[in-house]
């Protein structure tokens, strides 16, 4: 019974005893370095397109530090999480369709 | 063993009466609210990429362009910028700590916590200041609108040499000549010209995105401030329930996580 408890918690109940003082003194150590290692790389000769690539997916790296842990979402009920982070699916085809048209443009004569 | 099975596990199977993501009203609407919010950013920030992508041939670099650090004379690219995240992610530890002492009802833990992410919050304020300051005030000699419609900048550190959008240079008496005959010198950045570019854009969607993320910020403060005197006044500890600094946690924190983007999309990419 007691385990079934601790599985229920962990699964996605809102057990706040999970996050810890030292979890969040750990996130924020991988914040800040991934944020330094960024900045450090920015100027090396590392050609443009693998940096910007390695930039967005960094960014992603800490938005999902900031979003699970610090804003808790990590710890919220499964059906919720969803709800979230689903709508989201709008703005990556919104990327997709400005950036292409963006660029078309620039090769096409005014 | 079959009585316990059914409400042994109610996050799994939701048969109403209670509330199916366990989560009260009030901190519900905060996500739904960042979730439009997130989407107002991400429409100003995709609107920037589209220009951007628009006009690649002309866009500054940002590398160039924020490279100004307080007593440093010389260029330190993203080192301001890197300071700024910086203090942003402090203040949101600060401000996970705080909404950690809330469910303790530690009332004196939250005050020292939620005091500290104000303080962080006015100094991110603050440097925002310095950063438009610098990017208004632009350089000591400027960018040229040359007689022939060409746009070069030019760099306090390499005095008398104008470099062209396509980073060629020009120097001595040519550039000076070049310099005399100019149609127009521009200093710094407004919302019709700016030194950094031939295109305004790039100096419009700076104003607009750091300075809606700034008003962002700013509301942030004022509301951590209610809360700060509320929580001091003992509400939460009359209520024994300090949700509040949680609701306002949510906001900062996503104020954070904005900052994490512009960062990227405007100075690093």
């Amino acid at each position: 019974m007691s385990n079934n408890h601790h599985a229920v918690a962990a699964e996605g109940g809102h057990d706040h005893g999970t996050l810890t003082t030292k979890l969040i003194w750990r996130v924020f150590w991988i914040l800040l370095g991934v944020t330094l290692f960024e900045v450090g790389i920015a100027f090396t000769s590392i050609p443009k397109d693998i940096l910007m690539y390695t930039f967005i997916v960094l960014t992603i790296v800490k938005s999902y530090y900031i979003v699970g842990y610090f804003m808790h979402l990590k710890y919220e009920a499964v059906p919720f999480r969803w709800t979230i982070l689903l709508p989201f699916i709008l703005i990556v085809y919104l990327i997709f369709i400005a950036l292409y048209e963006g660029s078309a443009l620039s090769m096409s004569p005014l | 063993m079959a009585s316990h099975a059914a409400p042994a596990n109610p996050s799994k199977i939701w048969g109403g009466g209670i509330s199916p993501f366990s989560m009260t009203w009030g901190k519900m609407f905060m996500w739904i609210f960042l979730v439009s919010d997130a989407f107002t950013f991400s429409s100003l920030l995709i609107a920037y990429g589209y220009m951007r992508h628009r006009f690649s041939d002309i866009w500054p670099i940002p590398g160039d362009v924020f490279t100004h650090f307080p007593f440093i004379h010389g260029h330190v690219p993203l080192a301001y910028v890197g300071l700024m995240t910086f203090i942003l992610i402090m203040s949101s530890v600060t401000m996970v700590l705080a909404v950690f002492a809330g469910h303790n009802l530690d009332r004196k833990a939250v005050l020292k916590w939620l005091g500290l992410t104000i303080i962080g919050g006015f100094m991110f304020l603050g440097s925002q200041a310095w950063e438009w300051f610098h990017f208004i005030h632009g350089s000591e000699k400027g960018a040229y609108v040359l007689a022939d419609g060409r746009f070069a900048r030019t760099d306090d550190l390499e005095p008398g040499v104008l470099i062209f959008q396509d980073h060629s240079k020009v120097e001595g008496a040519e550039a000076q000549a070049l310099m005399e005959t100019a149609k127009k010198n521009i200093h710094g950045a407004n919302l019709t010209e700016n030194e950094y570019g031939n295109t305004p854009l790039f100096a419009n969607f700076f104003f607009f995105i750091t300075g809606f993320h700034g008003f962002h910020v700013f509301s942030g403060v004022v509301l951590n401030i209610i809360v700060f005197i509320l929580v001091y006044q003992g509400f939460n500890d009359r209520k024994k329930d300090y949700e509040l600094v949680e609701k306002v946690g949510l906001y900062w924190h996503f104020v954070d996580l904005v900052w994490v983007f512009v960062f990227t999309f405007f100075y690093l990419v």
